[in-house]
């Protein structure tokens, strides 16, 4: 039972690694992205490919696919987001899915479309007891890697240059363009930085989340759900939203396995039906 | 009788208060403008008359009707119209359509799947009319968003019309039109026909004191001070707003 | 006065190039019949997608989760078929019925929020079908599909069974009786009040349009169109799968309908042939080089033709070279 719980943190985490660049772009940008997947995707393969090619440690290849994944977000930020900002959400949504559709099918055609699996290091693999709960040794390194790029971007946002404009940003744009701050490059490395922490989360979790082509559809609804029932006016809101997805849907998986989709769209309907700003946003909805 | 009443009308968002305790009675027939300088709560009222935001306290009348907690189209229905401050028109549409649409509409046609759209003679007809009088004959059959600005301005204003309210909201009609064709829009509106009640939301005085029979400031929220043009004109407290404010400018 | 009763009537007569197409659409019947499978196929997403521009090109609604209406018209055709009754028509009009009705009660889900919402409630109410279709495995053959549905000669006489040139006509009239009756609806009032909501909702509601009331309407209509699309689809394939409802289709309709256009009725009809057309082509290639086309289509025309479809980037060019000649 409390494995369980742990595990579903795990996941819970990995979900809002990936997903919390994810609420940035929508809540910053009003830009939906549905390819945010793809940048997890891309930072999954980066990594495996490093490892199990090039014998590359396991620990060396996350800060690798970080870059990786950024580099891209912020080259596919410049060339072909930056025309979509004024757009309507429909092109937005066409645009993006087009996008996954040819990063499938790029990634398909180089790498297969069998499900991948990163070389873990042996001393990452197998449980220990910890006061009755079995603790994961691969999970836990998630859920450390997780909480410190939380307290991280925690003291980004609250506490830096950058994090005051950005915030700035989100809350106003005209007005931040007002005091000379340089949205445009705001957005971009904003941009870049979710993409990569997609990419260090899909390396991260490529063992949980099963790495294979199809990957940004199959997780675009998991991303969708932390950012829309999360709210995006905070990263407090999508990260309890991922934890509770976590745990939901690993404990959907176990107890109910029939039933657990239907349990979690259902759940995702009724709270966009009755809060339509999120579940964890401040102030009235609208 | 009054055609339009506000009661303790008031508004909250969180310690803002940008209508309060508003008590507003134009009556029948008149030729009502509410000033005020900006940021005094012009908007926030004409929406909760029309019904876009719902009021923290108090009630809205239309004649004797309360109408407080009724949605925006079933006070059109009920015989209120009104015009915006920023052009909000069916660019798809041509003037005529848009037209023919609210005649439609005000003779609660609109659910008429099985009917062609303008195959009743009347309802064309009646447009046209109302296009006329607009100076839109001419571009009856032209996208709207590809007429020059003035003509949508008219349009804008023949849009209210064409429901035949008794309560007409205008919003700054002349906001935005060029000195050359402002005229054209300002005899319009002073030839609006005498049965229908008008409460123009006004910041140029020319217009205002041109126009209105009655006048009504509005400033932070509040009712200042109501009456004929001539007092509000001689009123010193008005002008003490109206001068501090262009002391802010 | 007549001129301006004359120009309204122009805009919802027949324009030359339908009849062209109805009579080549006619002419395919006898001229075309090794190719008479795949024109079902096109018919039947014609329809598909004839039912999203009615959501998307009048009312303006974004949809990713078209196929839970039409998955569940399928499944309630191939049930209805199996349990009461083969007639096809009967099938037909029971599943539209039935489509409508799911309709009817999500749309008041689905009109609450924004855009964004809305895209997320779509696509999470086809993920619940999908999910319950799979889980009723007893009524629906979850994954393995449901297969021994009878098919009786429409209406008593024209046998379409296992016969694809009957299928095909069968599917052709159908498309051209909801085609025909689309039209109606989108000419008349209760059509234009949708483009006055589309256009501009604000000002729709302060003319005395119920906007909500007519969105629900058409969200109806559309999902019963939606329904009907996939009973003709279960009539004319075997088996009724899973695949009827999942995300891939809804993708695949919306794009369809993309690539023809919104808004002018025929954009589902000129997708879906050029989609189907070029799936058979490429597609046969490799699977991966399809998706992969099928992508850049999207990106490319996201970028340029926005929802006007494929014929408005010609008309783009024409109208930039146009400009070009002027200027020297």
């Amino acid at each position: 039972m409390l494995t369980i719980f742990f595990d579903g943190i795990a996941y819970g985490m990995l979900l809002f690694v990936i997903a919390c660049g994810l609420a940035v772009t929508l809540g910053l940008m009003n830009f939906v992205n549905l390819a945010h997947g793809a940048f997890a995707m891309l930072g999954g393969y980066c990594a495996y490919v490093l490892v199990n090619f090039y014998g590359v440690p396991f620990f060396a290849s996350l800060p690798v696919a970080f870059m990786f994944a950024a580099m891209i977000g912020l080259v596919a930020e410049r060339t072909l987001y930056v025309h979509f900002y004024n757009r309507s959400h429909l092109e937005q949504v066409l645009f993006t899915i087009g996008l996954v559709f040819m990063v499938s099918a790029l990634v398909d055609y180089f790498l297969g479309s069998q499900q991948r699996f990163i070389n873990l290091p042996a001393y990452l693999q197998g449980r220990f007891d910890f006061f009755g709960i079995g603790v994961g040794k691969y999970r836990l390194l998630i859920i450390l890697v997780c909480a410190l790029i939380l307290i991280v971007l925690q003291l980004i946002l609250g506490y830096t240059r950058f994090g005051s404009r950005l915030r700035a940003a989100v809350d106003d744009q005209r007005v931040a363009r007002g005091l000379g701050i340089n949205v445009n490059w705001v957005f971009a490395i904003t941009f870049a930085a979710g993409c990569g922490l997609a990419g260090l989360g899909g390396a991260l979790g490529a063992e949980i989340l099963s790495l294979e082509p199809h990957f940004p559809l199959k997780f675009m609804i998991y991303f969708l759900i932390v950012v829309s029932v999360g709210g995006t006016s905070s990263i407090t809101g999508p990260f309890l939203a991922s934890i509770l997805l976590g745990i939901g849907d690993v404990a959907g998986k176990y107890y109910a396995p029939r039933y657990g989709g239907f349990v979690i769209y259902t759940i995702m309907i009724v709270v966009l039906v009755l809060r339509p700003q999120g579940l964890f946003s401040r102030g009235t909805s609208k | 009788m009054n055609a339009l009443e506000t009661v303790n009308l008031e508004k909250r968002f969180g310690g803002i208060v940008p209508t309060n305790d508003v008590n507003l009675k134009v009556r029948e027939g008149a030729r009502h403008a509410l000033i005020g300088p900006n940021g005094a709560g012009k908007t926030t009222l004409i929406n909760l008359l029309t019904g876009v935001l719902k009021p923290s306290k108090g009630r809205v009348m239309l004649g004797a009707q309360d109408i407080t907690s009724l949605s925006p189209h079933k006070r059109v229905s009920l015989g209120m119209a009104r015009t915006f401050q920023i052009n909000q028109l069916f660019g798809d549409l041509t003037p005529l359509e848009s037209i023919a649409l609210v005649i439609g509409e005000r003779e609660k046609l609109g659910t008429r799947f099985w009917q062609a759209f303008g195959s009743n003679e009347k309802i064309v007809e009646e447009a046209t009319v109302l296009a006329k009088q607009f100076g839109l004959a001419d571009v009856l059959a032209e996208r709207t968003s590809s007429l020059p600005y003035g003509k949508q301005r008219q349009l804008e204003i023949a849009l209210a019309i064409a429901g035949k309210p008794r309560v007409l909201l205008l919003d700054e009609p002349a906001a935005g039109v060029p000195e050359t064709e402002r005229h054209e829009i300002l005899e319009t509106v002073a030839a609006l026909p005498k049965s229908v009640t008008v409460l123009l939301i006004e910041h140029d005085m020319d217009i205002v004191f041109g126009f209105a029979d009655r006048i009504s400031v509005l400033v932070d929220g509040k009712l200042f001070v109501e009456g004929e043009p001539k007092e509000i004109e001689n009123d010193p407290r008005v002008r003490a707003v109206y001068l501090g404010e262009r002391a802010d400018d | 006065m007549k001129e301006a009763a004359a120009a309204l009537k122009r805009k919802r007569a027949w324009h030359w190039l339908e009849y062209v197409f109805w009579l080549a659409a006619a002419a395919s019947i006898f001229l075309l019949p090794s190719q008479h499978a795949l024109l079902t196929q096109i018919a039947i997403w014609s329809l598909f997608a004839l039912s999203l521009d009615l959501l998307l090109g009048y009312a303006g609604i974004v949809s990713l989760g078209h196929a839970a209406y039409f998955g569940f018209g399928a499944y309630v055709a191939a049930l209805f078929a199996i349990n009461f009754y083969g007639e096809p028509v009967t099938g037909l009009l029971v599943a539209g019925v039935a489509a409508g009705l799911l309709g009817l009660i999500t749309s008041l889900l689905v009109l609450r929020g924004t855009d964004l919402t809305r895209l997320m409630v779509t696509l999470g109410i086809a993920l619940v079908m999908y999910e319950i279709a799979n889980q009723m495995s007893w009524l629906t053959g979850g994954a393995d599909g449901l297969t021994g549905m009878p098919v009786n000669p429409v209406l008593g006489v024209f046998p379409i069974y296992f016969i694809t040139t009957n299928s095909y006509v069968y599917v052709l009239v159908v498309l051209f009786i909801l085609l025909v009756i689309a039209k109606r609806i989108v000419h008349s009032p209760f059509g234009y009040s949708l483009r006055a909501i589309k256009g501009n909702p604000l000002r729709a509601s302060s003319i005395g349009i119920p906007n909500n009331l007519r969105l629900i309407a058409v969200y109806t209509v559309a999902a019963a169109y939606a329904g009907v699309a996939g009973a003709l689809l279960a009539q004319t394939t075997p088996v009724v799968s899973l695949t009827y409802i999942d995300f891939q289709r809804s993708a695949d309709v919306l794009l369809m309908l993309i690539i023809g256009g919104t808004g002018y009725l025929y954009g589902g009809i000129v997708g879906s042939a050029l989609f189907l057309v070029a799936q058979k082509f490429i597609g046969n290639v490799t699977p991966q080089y399809w998706e992969f086309w099928i992508g850049f289509a999207l990106v490319v025309i996201a970028l340029f033709a926005r929802d006007r479809g494929v014929f408005s980037i010609f008309e783009r060019i024409i109208a930039a070279l146009r400009k070009e000649k002027a200027k020297s």
